[in-house]
């Protein structure tokens, strides 16, 4: 978006009266057509795009659905009812707008993935990288106030269990679960505010993606080799190549989202959020949505005492802290090399990471006890592990491979060119 | 180094699986030790739900209009007497096949509640096609009072409402053979399954056995209909397995009624991606064939 480099000609007078005036044309034509982009991006980055598209379809389905839903203890569940079978077409809005959340992380957790094997968040890219986590943790904010939304069953104790967090601090705990609250317990006043904020959240979300992708624009993106662009040779325009992939890339994404819509719209819910909320009747088993569960066995992985911290509150501060970490991650990574293409041991040891990552997720599913807890401890001592003990060590043993000296000459000599 | 690092970690995975495999097992093979067992972990249901193949399954399913109806007759002639069924409305009864006639005919067969007149007293009428189905029962203590202290659960999306966790690795599978009919499997598995509790094993006062419960060995509902108890009319046979597969079908309408919609929408909407992916990814092709990358 710096427009120092601008190749923009406006064409007609019309053009050149609003270029004068507000160059907003001239914006949209340096930050999505002429702006160079490193040659030999792979599909790995063609997960930002489909986030932007999952953002508008979020924000479009909900504020439809927003028209119809009535954010009232006893009318809620109905109105969503009435939604799915009165509404025209509202049973495709609820559906999109529901596997819409996950696939938003899906896509998400791809992109952070992304992010973390080639070292996207090294500098000069701290910033950008941050900005991310912000709209991470917004995202999760988000997330779970739709998903209380539809006063079902798991929405009602979902929202009881997880500001019931918040009372596990010390002193100020039970103030912050009431003032979440705006009471003793989930209700009406509950309800009323996770509606207000749902609706709020995705634009702040917007905001923050506006500065994410400024700061993107300013350092230029990264690329699998880590190399940082030397020359024009390195490049080229975003349109009509990044456009492109991005494209493709997303329209194969719809194809599994369609998938789920139309095909089976329940599978990643869970069968008691159709059973209108009961304050007097406890589910079996509260399983938050899928895209939490990683971190909801990090919480219960924490089953004993550390000094004056209990198990409690231990569980919430290791589940806090595995997010809260990732905003560190620039400096905890003291590697010089930026692609774990160059790095052996940190690719291994970052394949472990997602795998680890996918075992807590399937842990945070299963019950809390047996082998099933000891696992949980593991995972949950491998996640942090990897964060302060693997990646400040790799950077000073690892023994990286050559590095190419420009982008140019790798996307040679992988075609036998050089 | 790297090599022996590698397989400690998957061996580690692979006693990770082995021990939370002998954590699930089930003991023996006989039921009685099935309730056991179940009892001991806490786990229900004892056995998973039998799988019936539904008309409505897969990407191109279809409700069977004629076992809608039969489904809808067993539910008025049986569940209707304990069962709710308030977010259905009689006008959704013409997806079953009926007439707009029919349906009006059928919706007076039901009064229902309403008012206040201009003396402010409520008065009960003949129920249009707009009503929905009025409840047994005045409200969920009045249901609970006359059901053994259970309320029968409303009926509307019980469909959707119940499911028996599918397990590792079912749950994966179901994703490419698109698997979402738990419900009516699990509702069918319960309306056959209720049978006398194995030998030794005891069920508390006033609930009967039945393996296939979601929460517990045996539930408050005893055996709601058997062999010949309602009448059909299009020669199919009355019998209890007939009778469970017609209203799990049509619970699975009540509680999905856009189901056919839904489904034939997303075949448009698959043909039409697949080709706009096609064609994008011969533009991508043809626009990198220029330039090296």
């Amino acid at each position: 978006m710096s427009s120092d480099h601008s190749t923009y000609k406006p064409s007609s007078g019309l053009e050149k009266w609003l270029d004068s005036r507000l160059p907003i044309l001239r914006m949209g034509h340096d930050s999505f057509i002429s702006y160079p982009v490193p040659r030999n991006l792979n599909y790995a980055y063609t997960f930002g795009a489909m986030l932007s598209v999952m953002l508008i379809v979020q924000i479009l389905t909900g504020v439809v659905l927003a028209m119809h839903y009535v954010a009232g203890t006893g009318e809620a569940f109905v109105s969503v009812e009435k939604i799915m079978r009165d509404v025209n077409h509202g049973w495709l809005l609820r559906y999109m707008h529901a596997n819409g959340a996950s696939f938003f992380f899906i896509a998400v957790y791809l992109h952070i993935a992304r992010g973390l094997y080639y070292g996207s968040y090294k500098a000069p890219r701290e910033i950008l990288w941050i900005l991310g986590v912000v709209i991470y943790l917004l995202m999760m904010a988000a997330g779970f106030m739709g998903y209380v939304l539809p006063w079902g069953q798991m929405s009602f104790w979902g929202a009881t269990v997880i500001t019931g967090f918040f009372s596990a601090f010390p002193v100020v705990g039970e103030w912050i679960q009431q003032f979440l609250l705006g009471g003793f317990a989930v209700d009406q006043p509950t309800l009323n505010r996770f509606f207000s904020l749902h609706y709020l959240l995705p634009f702040m979300i917007a905001g923050v993606v506006v500065l994410h992708i400024w700061a993107l624009h300013v350092t230029g993106q990264t690329n699998p080799t880590g190399v940082e662009v030397k020359s024009k040779t390195d490049t080229l325009p975003f349109t009509p190549y990044a456009t492109m992939k991005d494209a493709l890339g997303v329209s194969v994404f719809l194809i599994a989202f369609a998938w789920f819509v139309f095909y089976m719209p329940n599978y990643l819910g869970h069968p008691d959020n159709y059973i209108p909320a009961n304050a007097l009747k406890t589910p079996a088993h509260i399983v938050p949505e899928w895209y939490y569960l990683p971190f909801y066995a990090m919480l219960r992985a924490i089953t004993f005492n550390v000094g004056p911290i209990d198990s409690k509150l231990g569980g919430v501060l290791v589940m806090f802290g595995s997010i809260i970490i990732l905003f560190f991650l620039p400096w905890l990574d003291t590697s010089k090399v930026r692609s774990a293409v160059y790095r052996p041991w940190y690719k291994l040891f970052f394949w472990v990471f997602i795998a680890n990552a996918v075992m807590l997720g399937w842990l945070g599913a299963k019950p809390a006890e047996g082998a099933y807890v000891v696992m949980s401890q593991l995972g949950t001592l491998y996640y942090f592990g990897f964060f302060v003990v693997i990646m400040p060590l790799l950077g000073l043993f690892e023994t990286p491979k050559r590095i190419p000296n420009s982008i140019t000459e790798a996307v040679l000599e992988k075609n036998g060119k050089a | 180094m790297k090599k022996l690092l590698a397989s400690l970690l998957l061996a580690g995975v692979a006693a990770g699986f082995a021990s939370t495999a002998a954590l699930s097992q089930e003991h023996g093979e006989g039921l009685a030790e099935k309730v056991e067992h179940a009892a001991k972990v806490g786990h229900y249901p004892i056995l998973k739900p039998k799988h019936v193949d539904w008309s409505f399954a897969g990407p191109f399913g279809k409700y069977d209009k004629g076992q809608l109806q039969r489904g809808l007759k067993v539910y008025t002639e049986v569940c209707a007497a304990c069962h709710s069924m308030n977010l259905v409305a009689f006008r959704t009864l013409e997806h079953l096949g009926y007439s707009e006639e029919q349906v009006k005919t059928f919706a007076a067969n039901y009064e229902v509640e309403d008012g206040p007149n201009d003396d402010g007293e409520m008065f009960t009428r003949t129920a249009v096609p707009s009503d929905h189905f009025p409840a047994p029962f005045p409200n969920e203590q009045a249901a609970a009072y006359a059901n053994n202290g259970a309320a029968p659960p409303d009926m509307s999306l019980l469909a959707k409402a119940r499911g028996v966790e599918r397990g590792f690795p079912t749950f994966l599978f179901d994703i490419f053979t698109q698997y979402q009919e738990g419900g009516p499997d699990y509702i069918y598995s319960l309306l056959t399954g209720y049978q006398e509790p194995p030998e030794g094993i005891a069920v508390p006062e006033g609930t009967h056995f039945n393996p296939y419960f979601t929460s517990a060995a045996s539930l408050a509902m005893a055996q709601p209909i058997s062999d010949g108890q309602v009448t059909y009319d299009d020669g199919s046979p009355e019998t209890l397995d007939q009778y469970s597969k017609d209203i799990s079908a049509f619970l699975m309408y009540a509680a999905e009624p856009h189901l056919e919609e839904r489904k034939s929408t997303g075949f448009m909407v698959m043909i039409f991606l697949l080709v706009f992916t096609a064609l994008l990814y011969l533009t991508k092709k043809s626009i990198f064939s220029r330039i090296e990358h």
